[in-house]
């Protein structure tokens, strides 16, 4: 009995492997034939995408998504490291631990009530303050949104890496004299960078991978952007709005866009483990 | 007392601004859509969407939580550490990683496909299955790990094997932190769009079984918002879609409540 | 009365590191044997390898023999080892159940169902360990809620409710205040009448109070063993007596 349930834990936790692995293979298997209609370079470079035509190039999709992530990741990263600072450092524990639990109902909000919200408040804000081509549907909606929902992720990060800061550290700082805003500044964020740098990344992998939200806010033209007020389909909605339709050589196309996604998004992953790791280490 | 310098006082300004801004979009999002909804909750008009969720929520954590609990159980109870801990570790953190639509779109082909299952409840209940999986092992492991070892040894020390020390001393121990994932994974459940409208469809009718087609309240959502009928139904959808994320807020609090409580 | 667990050139090793060298030591049915001497010297260390706790131990490793009824307890199945070979940990270490339920986990474990006779065997655990009057009102609520003296006690409770033949208690009065380490010194003095007790102690008083035999350690050696009273009067060894005369540790 104990040896058999111990192959039976062992066996679950392969599932993981198990599962990874098959994600892997059927995302490679299904998209890899693709290049040999369309060769990498032209599939990544080419600005054109049109199905119809088997013209299939996702340049446009890729600027719309690394423009749309770093933006959001800038959003997010000033105001939830500001806000991080407040919550641990600033605000007294009563009021911090109120906050905290605000975030805690950010971080719990669909991703879809973010794109309805999108839909029915900022793209029409954008749309009366400024125009554009996409009536408000645009990268611009598509940053704010995006900014919005990775917030609680960098600011939880980058909250208990601030936390994980030795005490002895504020009291030695204070003690030479430093304000709270220069131990905070100058040490703790210091102190704390690997775990905050974390919590980017996994914003970033974050915004990168989402769909709903996007799709009911970016417009969807499948464009090169020419500006922040352009509306914009990201490598994500790629998949998503053609995806139960297409058939042979385009649903190809789509798998090597998800293809392409699931490699950026790996790649970021093994950034972030080796950051922690290195972290670990020191 | 300290003098605050200039650029002391902006700083701190700043600082402030940002925490508003946070605090502000809440308030916006949470304001906005309950102003508008508050007329619209049609529990009724819903039922489909709310039954599909739930078979939704079952399937998903029926699968996961079981394996997971078994996985975290082997990493922390049995594992040495090795190269086959160290690929369960990576396999892990990268299914953590993947986006939902990659899941979806794995789903499609192979549960939706493959497996014959079609667009159905079964087909997008399995898909998130796997897409909680990383949060449920990692939130067991880290609960087991916080279960101390005395237990483990008052335990075999009375002559229990190791399996007994485990299900009945460990587990239970480690009961709270187990459902606090368990909760935070129905929120993605209940959360999920991408993964779920490639893979069990958007026939909205309440379902005779779970090899339906199903709309879960998410997709719902999505797809009244996107196709513009009925916008109040969506502001309807939007606001039970909250209460259930902050229902689910209270309960893992209680949880944690009951964890750090009296001893 | 007879030897009931014998030790015959005892090697342990952490890794490269041997932490215990050449011990040949017994225990003698119903007295209580002392481990005394500095942190470690290894007496913890041999007290856990007694029911084999020390498999736990990554990267340990044993030489020589050791008996319990004549039996190699390296030969024996750990689970029936370790129900004859009961323990008493440093740290009261309850379990998150109720009182009751810590009592009844062990005979539960060897498949005891009948109600009737936990109850009976909870009761008399309880008694035996001289908590009964203290929890029997109490014996539904949760264990972690007794104080530190109680929680002990019924820890060696849920021991004996095994029926063991031996205890083992490491330090069982290091983590309690001076009244329930009274209390536990007492309770050791009754249970000798029917159970083999070894215990490790830093409290050389407490050692001198309680035990037939005191063994004193030093740098994973078994420098002397003896009667009590004679190794705290007239030790053989020059450690022996600068240890207890208080000159180094």
């Amino acid at each position: 009995m104990d040896k058999l349930m111990r192959y039976v834990f062992m066996g679950c936790a392969a599932v993981t492997i198990l599962s990874i692995s098959i994600i892997a293979g059927y995302v490679v298997a299904n998209g890899v034939p693709f290049f040999a209609h369309t060769d990498l370079i032209s599939f990544l470079t080419g600005k054109e995408w049109i199905p119809s035509g088997h013209i299939y190039g996702i340049y446009p999709m890729l600027v719309a998504s690394i423009l749309g992530t770093l933006g959001a990741v800038t959003i997010g990263v000033v105001i939830g490291i500001s806000t991080a600072i407040v919550l641990v450092e600033i605000l007294p524990p009563s009021l911090s631990s109120w906050l905290s639990k605000a975030i805690d109902l950010l971080a719990g909000i669909p991703s879809v009530v973010y794109g309805f919200f999108g839909l029915m408040v900022i793209v029409p804000l954008i749309n009366k303050t400024w125009g554009g081509p996409g009536a408000g549907s645009s990268l611009l909606a598509v940053i704010f949104i995006l900014g919005i929902m990775i917030l609680p992720t960098i600011i939880r990060m980058t909250e208990v890496s601030l936390r994980a800061v030795p005490k002895e550290y504020k009291e030695g700082a204070l003690a030479l004299g430093a304000t709270r805003l220069q131990y905070i500044f100058k040490v703790q964020l210091r102190a704390a960078q690997s775990g905050i740098l974390a919590g980017i990344i996994l914003g970033t992998g974050r915004a990168l991978g989402e769909t709903m939200a996007v799709m009911l806010v970016a417009g969807n033209t499948a464009l090169v952007p020419d500006s922040i007020l352009s509306p914009v389909r990201t490598l994500t909605a790629n998949v998503a709005l053609e995806m139960s339709y297409a058939m042979g050589t385009h649903q190809q196309a789509l798998f090597a866009t998800g293809l392409v996604l699931f490699a950026l998004i790996m790649a970021i992953n093994l950034l972030m483990q080796y950051i922690l790791k290195r972290a670990g280490r020191n | 007392m300290q003098q605050k310098s200039f650029k002391e006082t902006v700083l701190y300004g700043l600082l402030g601004l940002a925490t508003t801004i946070t605090l502000g979009f809440l308030f916006w999002i949470l304001s906005y859509v309950i102003i508008n909804g508050i007329a619209h909750i049609e529990l009724s008009k819903l039922t489909p969407a709310i039954v599909t969720t739930v078979y939704m929520v079952g399937i998903g954590l029926g699968i996961a939580v079981p394996i997971g609990i078994g996985a975290a159980i082997y990493l922390n109870e049995y594992a040495r550490p090795g190269k086959f801990v160290n690929a369960i570790r990576f396999a892990t953190e990268c299914l953590a990683a993947v986006p939902s639509i990659i899941f979806g779109l794995f789903g499609m082909m192979f549960f939706v496909k493959q497996m014959g299952f079609g667009w159905s409840i079964l087909s997008g209940g399995l898909t998130v299955s796997i897409m909680i999986l990383p949060t449920v092992v990692k939130t067991t492991e880290e609960a087991l790990k916080t279960v101390p070892l005395s237990y483990r040894e008052g335990s075999l020390a009375l002559g229990a094997t190791k399996l007994s020390t485990i299900m009945k001393v460990v587990l239970p121990s480690a009961v709270p932190g187990i459902l606090t994932g368990v909760v935070f994974s129905t929120g993605r459940i209940i959360g999920e769009t991408a993964a779920i409208y490639l893979t069990a469809g958007m026939v909205f009718r309440v379902p005779q079984s779970v090899m339906q087609s199903g709309r879960t309240l998410s997709v719902h959502l999505y797809v009244l918002a996107n196709e513009g009928i009925s916008i109040s139904e969506a502001y309807g959808t939007a606001i039970v879609l909250l209460v259930v994320v902050f229902v689910l807020n209270l309960i893992s609090y209680a949880i944690a409540g009951k964890l750090s409580g009296p001893k | 009365m007879g030897n009931i667990m014998s030790i015959e050139n005892l090697d342990f090793y952490y890794g490269d590191f041997k932490a215990l060298k050449n011990i040949n030591l017994q225990a003698v049915e119903k007295e209580v044997l002392a481990f005394i001497g500095p942190s470690g010297c290894g007496k913890s260390t041999l007290l856990r390898i007694l029911n084999r706790m020390s498999d736990l131990t990554a990267g340990s490793r044993v030489d020589g023999k050791i008996t319990f009824r004549n039996e190699d307890i390296f030969k024996m199945d750990t689970i029936d080892l370790r129900r004859k070979v009961g323990m008493v940990f440093q740290k009261p270490n309850p379990f998150p159940m109720s009182i009751y339920d810590n009592i009844a986990y062990g005979p539960r474990m060897q498949g005891l169902k009948d109600k009737n006779e936990l109850d009976k065997i909870v009761e008399e655990s309880l008694k035996k360990a001289a908590i009964w009057e203290e929890v029997k009102d109490k014996l539904k609520k949760s264990a972690i809620g007794v104080s530190g003296g109680q929680q002990q006690r019924l820890c060696i409770a849920r021991a004996v409710a095994m029926s063991p033949e031996v205890l083992l208690m490491d330090e069982p009065t290091s983590a309690l205040d001076p009244i329930s380490t009274l209390k536990i010194e007492d309770l050791v003095n009754e249970l000798k009448q029917q159970y083999t007790i070894i215990m490790v102690t830093h409290n050389m008083q407490q050692a001198a109070r309680i035990s037939d035999k005191t063994a004193f350690f030093l740098l994973g050696e078994l420098v002397e063993v003896g009667e009590t009273g004679q190794i705290f009067s007239t030790p053989q060894q020059k450690k022996t007596e600068d240890y207890i005369t208080g000159r180094f540790g």
